[in-house]
Order: C-alpha cells, then structure tokens, then sequence
C-alpha cells in the first residue's frame, strides 16, 4: 500500500522548471531513495512534501489525505517528520531537552497552555527521551549544551528527535552530507537499526555508497522528471541512469 | 535530582522574598531606603520581569512595551475616579485592559519577526501615544494628564459625562460612605498607600510575579518559548504552532507591564501620556539586556542600577562634585568637575550608554553573568568543580 503518493506536480522557478510532472509513489514500510545529479530537484521534491513550498500544480497525499496546503506543524502532526540537510536542533538548550520537546509536541499536540507544572513532572518523556539518547549513542552527552556536539552528534540527535515522535514517514535530505567516511558509515549503521523499527523513509542522497547500503527502492530524478524507478539492483544497470550522472553534471 | 532543581527553586524564591522585604533596611547605608525609591524598583522590576518572559524566553524584541505600562496607569486611574480608591480593583482592571491591549496588538505583529516585529510594536507604542495627545483626549485628558479630582457636586447636571476627568464619582466609595477631604489618596481597605505600606504593597506582588515567571520558566510551556528562541524552524517542523505561544508569551508579559502601570498610578494617582513614549519602552530593553535577558534575577537586578543610578546620578550638580574633587589642586580640580558635570544631572543618560556599551561588550550576558563568571573563576581554582550552570 502506497503510503505517500504524489502525482503530476509541477513547479517552476521563473523561467526554470524545478519540477516537470513528477510521478512518484512510496510504498508502506520501504526505504525509498531519490537520487540524481546537482540540480535535479531533489530538494524541491522534498519541500512540497513538508509544506514548505506549494506546488505550481499536482497532487501529495500521505495516507489518502492531501498535504498541499498544510502548515509544517500540521504535516507533522500527521505523521512526517524530517530531518535536514544541514542539522536543525535547538543549539542552545541541553541534548535532553532537544529531545523531550518533539515528545512533548507528539504528546500534547500543536499547542497546549501548561505554564504551571514542572517539566520534570512528566518523568515518562525523560525517560523515553533517555532511552533514545542510549540507543543513539549520546547518552552521555544528555546534559551538554547541543552547540558543542560535533557534526555527526547533531545528525544523530536529530534522528533521535524524530525517531521519538514514531512517525509512520521520516524524510531524510542528504543524512550524510559533510560526514566524513566514518561518520557516514555510523549513520548508515544507526539507520539500519531504526530500520528495524518498520519506519517508512524517503532518503535523498548524493553518496550512492549510502543510497546501495539502505535503499529497498530507488527513483532517479534528473531535470525536474522521474526518468527510472526499480530496485537497487535495477537502477545500478540502468544505462538512463548512467548517462543522466556521467552525461549530465559530473560529480 | 528532579527534586534537586525543584529545592533549588524555592531557596531562590525564599531569598529573593527575603532581599525584597528587608530591602529597606538593607539598602539604607547606600542611601536608597526611602520608599518612593524602593517602590520604583519594585515596580520597574515587575515591569521587567514581564519584559523579559517575551524577550528573554521568546528573543522577539518589543519596542513597545511602554504602551502597556500607559494602559494600566490609565485604566487604574480611571477605577479610581468612578468607583474606588482601593488599590485592588484598580489593579484588577489594568491587568484586564492590558491584557486585552496586548492581544490586539500582539495579534497583529507577531506575523512577523525579527526586526519588523520590532518596529511595528514600536509603531503600535507611539501610535498609542499620539492618539492619548489627540484624539483619545476625553479619556487621557491629554496634555494635562489623568488625575485623581474631588468628588463631583451633588446637583451635578445631566452633563455630568462630559466633565468626568475633571470632577470624580467615586460610586464605590461614596455608596459604602468613605467622608473625603481635599483629594484622597489609594488605599489597600483603609491602610493609605503611601510610604513603606505602599511598597511594601509593591513588594508583595513583585514577589508574586517573580514566583510566577519562574513557573512559567520552568514549564512546558517556558521550554517551548525558548525553543522558539533557539530554533523556530525546527520547532513548527516538530509539530509545534508558534504562533498561539508566541501570543500568550506576548500577552502574559503586556499583563506585567499593566500591573506596573497601575502600580505606578497606585503610587501617584496621576497618569500621563509620556509613559508610553518609546524612551520608555526603551528603558525597560536597558534593564533586560543589563542585568540578564533570559535569567530571573537579572532584569530585576537591572530595573534597580538604572533606577537606582539614576536618581543617584541626576541629583549630583556642580557643588556635590566640588566637594568630591575639593582634594585636587584648583585648576586640575576644574576640568575634573567639568568632564564629571556632563555625567551627572541631566546627563545621566550619558552614564547609562557608557554603561550599557561596557556591558553589552565585556558581559554581553549582562550583570547577572558577569557575577557568574567571577564565582566560577574561584570554584575552577578548587580541584573538582561542579559544573556550574546557573539559570537563576
């Protein structure tokens, strides 16, 4: 069952056409990956998802329901969360509380007035929030001010931030974007383990390293249009793929 | 350790109450322990305090929060010329009006931020003040000010309503046959709010909203306003509304500038236009950034030094320093009272930029975390130190 469909959406940019008639279905339980060269309109893609930028025209559903028109709290609230190409944490407040207020917003929903209680009162969010920081591996960082964590640490708190809203779609925009090998290869581990949480996951990746490690499913987005869709072992033949990153913008 | 920050809490709480009650005793030998003095503070403190729940919490700077100090000086003058000289009612209904004051105009500006929410507060503040000159006169009594009058005659005429800033009702006070002579002065049930009962009335509900602006620091809600703060992006991507927040932060902190609005009328029953110019709301920005935006303490801590330094600084003229420098040979002696004479009297404002600039550089956390620094400098000396981070 698809869980995220999108049909026929169209954006332009003045004279540039981001998105030509982009076709795309996400089906329920996948790792799916949208790849292609500089330009492609990978992230364009990803930002009509979220409510960050509406669609000229085209159609998103998540779960039979229509995101166009959403705010981002509201598509959150539905059930997606995403991470970012460049880490976005709350840098000034402990790694705990970066990731006990995205439990609270799943808890209490997208406003609720509660100036009186200690946070400290609602122990079933630290303690959630403390498992996820093991599983993490941040642990003992749970107390740190988050601009002090390296690259690599912010990308993994940002995972844990979404992972404890157990969302049912996690959008990733380039997840290893300037990691170094080992930073990269730690997040592909971390995310084959919440991989067995059965979250479905639409990943954009420039590093096919990444993309052959976790996908299930792969689209090959080139100038605005879809030009392959298949499995991993389908698109790395793909003689349209090839020449869409040797023949377009070489990397 | 829950129980920790919560014990922590109340020992703040416990020795603030304690600073603020013996303040008159305390602050005699610097010659600030008279009540007129200690009362400003008080009320420039609760003013700050709200301030800072938007600003220090939120980071969207108001430039306007003069206008909400303006209503409440009004609104309380207004109780009691109709109905009371209680100082209660009075009190209630500035924090209504301010509070309905603030939605509106919170409303408005908080679909932007940044800069722009900043400069239509501050439009909003100075539209409120020319509007209390001109056009709103027959409720501000414009120029002259709100004043507390003598009662109205008994035969008065049907236009009565027309004459209402000049002559008083007092429906209240007359219906339950309080006897007045001259102008009366406010009063808590009979105990007249002046001198020490009258900061002493301050000091209680300065307290109180120090009490409960550390609640709302300390809550659900507190953490999602910094969270705003820190990330406002993030936080809509997480699911969060900001708006509704960021309007009830907005409200919550116009309510305290209400409150010390009408405690400032409580003091003087007399309510003037120029209390919602933007120096005003200016000033309030001063004491924030000063003793700490972000901390409890600190625009408590900030409202004092401007206040304080204040009254200390333009009081000085020519003869005081003469005095002062009177060691100094004459002519050396002359150039010294004569550099120090554009820092004090009405150069005062002089001292506080110099101030201001020393601190937003050297501290840019303001005083609070300079004190912080220092104790931390001698705990680092000793082997083991806890990590220190004071949030009080």
């Amino acid at each position: 069952m698809a869980i995220l469909e999108v049909s026929d959406i169209n954006k332009r940019f003045g004279g540039l056409k981001a998105l030509d008639k982009v076709e795309l279905s996400v089906e329920e339980g996948t790792v799916h990956a949208i790849i292609g060269p500089n330009g492609a309109g990978k992230s364009t893609l990803l930002n009509c998802f979220v409510g960050r930028l509406a669609p000229d025209s085209g159609t998103v559903t998540f779960k039979g329901k229509s995101l166009l028109g959403l705010q981002p709290h509201e598509i959150n609230q539905a059930g997606v969360s995403r991470v970012f190409q460049t880490p976005e944490i709350f840098e000034d407040l402990s790694v705990l509380d970066n990731v006990m207020i995205p439990a609270f917003a799943k808890a209490d929903g997208a406003f609720k007035f509660n100036a009186w209680h200690r946070i400290s009162r609602r122990a079933e969010v630290r303690d959630e929030a403390s498992d996820l920081l093991e599983e993490v591996g941040l642990a003992d960082q749970s107390k740190m001010i988050c601009s002090a964590l390296s690259r690599g640490d912010k990308r993994r708190l940002e995972l844990a931030m979404c992972l404890i809203q157990h969302p049912k779609l996690l959008l990733l925009d380039e997840p290893t974007a300037g990691m170094s090998r080992a930073d990269t290869n730690n997040t592909i581990d971390l995310l084959k383990k919440i991989g067995e949480r059965g979250i479905t996951k639409v990943i954009i990746e420039h590093d096919m390293h990444v993309v052959f490690s976790l996908a299930t499913t792969i689209s090959v987005l080139a100038q605005g249009t879809v030009i392959a869709e298949g499995k991993p072992e389908d698109i790395k033949g793909d003689p349209r793929v090839q020449e869409a990153y040797l023949g377009g913008v070489h990397q | 350790m829950l129980g920790k920050s919560a014990r922590a809490d109340w020992i703040l709480l416990i020795v603030f109450s304690v600073l603020v009650l013996t303040a008159p005793i305390t602050l005699t030998p610097i010659g600030a322990g008279y009540p007129d003095l200690l009362q400003k503070f008080a009320i420039y403190g609760i003013f700050a305090i709200g301030f800072n729940i938007l600003f220090g919490l939120t980071g969207y700077l108001s430039f306007g929060h003069a206008a909400f100090l303006g209503v409440g000086s009004y609104s309380a003058v207004w109780m009691f010329k109709l109905f009371t000289m209680n100082a209660i009612p009075a009190v209630m209904f500035s924090l209504l009006m301010a509070g309905l004051f603030a939605l509106l105009i919170g409303y408005v500006s908080l679909r932007r931020s940044g800069i722009y929410f900043s400069i239509i507060t501050l439009a909003f503040a100075q539209m409120s003040y020319n509007l209390a000159y001109s056009v709103l006169s027959p409720i501000t009594n414009g120029e002259t000010g709100l004043q507390v009058r003598q009662l109205a005659p008994a035969d008065r005429g049907p236009d009565y309503v027309l004459k209402l800033v000049d002559e008083d009702l007092r429906w209240v006070d007359q219906a339950f046959g309080v006897v007045e002579e001259g102008i009366p002065i406010t009063n808590l049930f009979g105990l007249k709010m002046s001198g020490y009962p009258g900061f002493y009335f301050s000091a209680v509900l300065l307290i109180l909203a120090f009490y409960i602006a550390m609640r709302i620091t300390r809550s659900n809600f507190g953490m999602m306003l910094k969270a705003i703060k820190s990330n406002q992006n993030r936080l809509q991507y997480t699911g969060v509304n900001t708006r509704p927040y960021l309007l009830a932060a907005f409200v919550i902190s116009g309510m305290y500038a209400g409150l010390a609005g009408s405690l400032l009328a409580v003091t003087d029953p007399l309510a003037g236009a120029e209390r919602m110019q933007w120096t005003a709301s200016g000033e309030v920005v001063l004491m924030t950034i000063l003793g700490g935006a972000g901390t409890l303490v600190g625009p408590v801590l900030g409202g004092m030094i401007i206040k304080g330094l204040g009254s200390l600084f333009s009081s000085y003229n020519e003869n005081i320093l003469n005095q002062f420098f009177s060691f100094l040979p004459e002519p050396v002696r002359e150039v010294a009272v004569g550099i120090s004479a554009l820092f004090v009297g009405e150069g005062w404002e002089l001292t506080l930029g110099l101030m201001f600039m020393i601190i937003v550089i050297f501290v840019p956390g303001g005083i609070l975390q300079g004190f912080t620094n220092i104790i931390r400098m001698f705990r680092r000396k000793k082997p083991n130190p806890a990590p220190a981070k004071s949030e009080a």
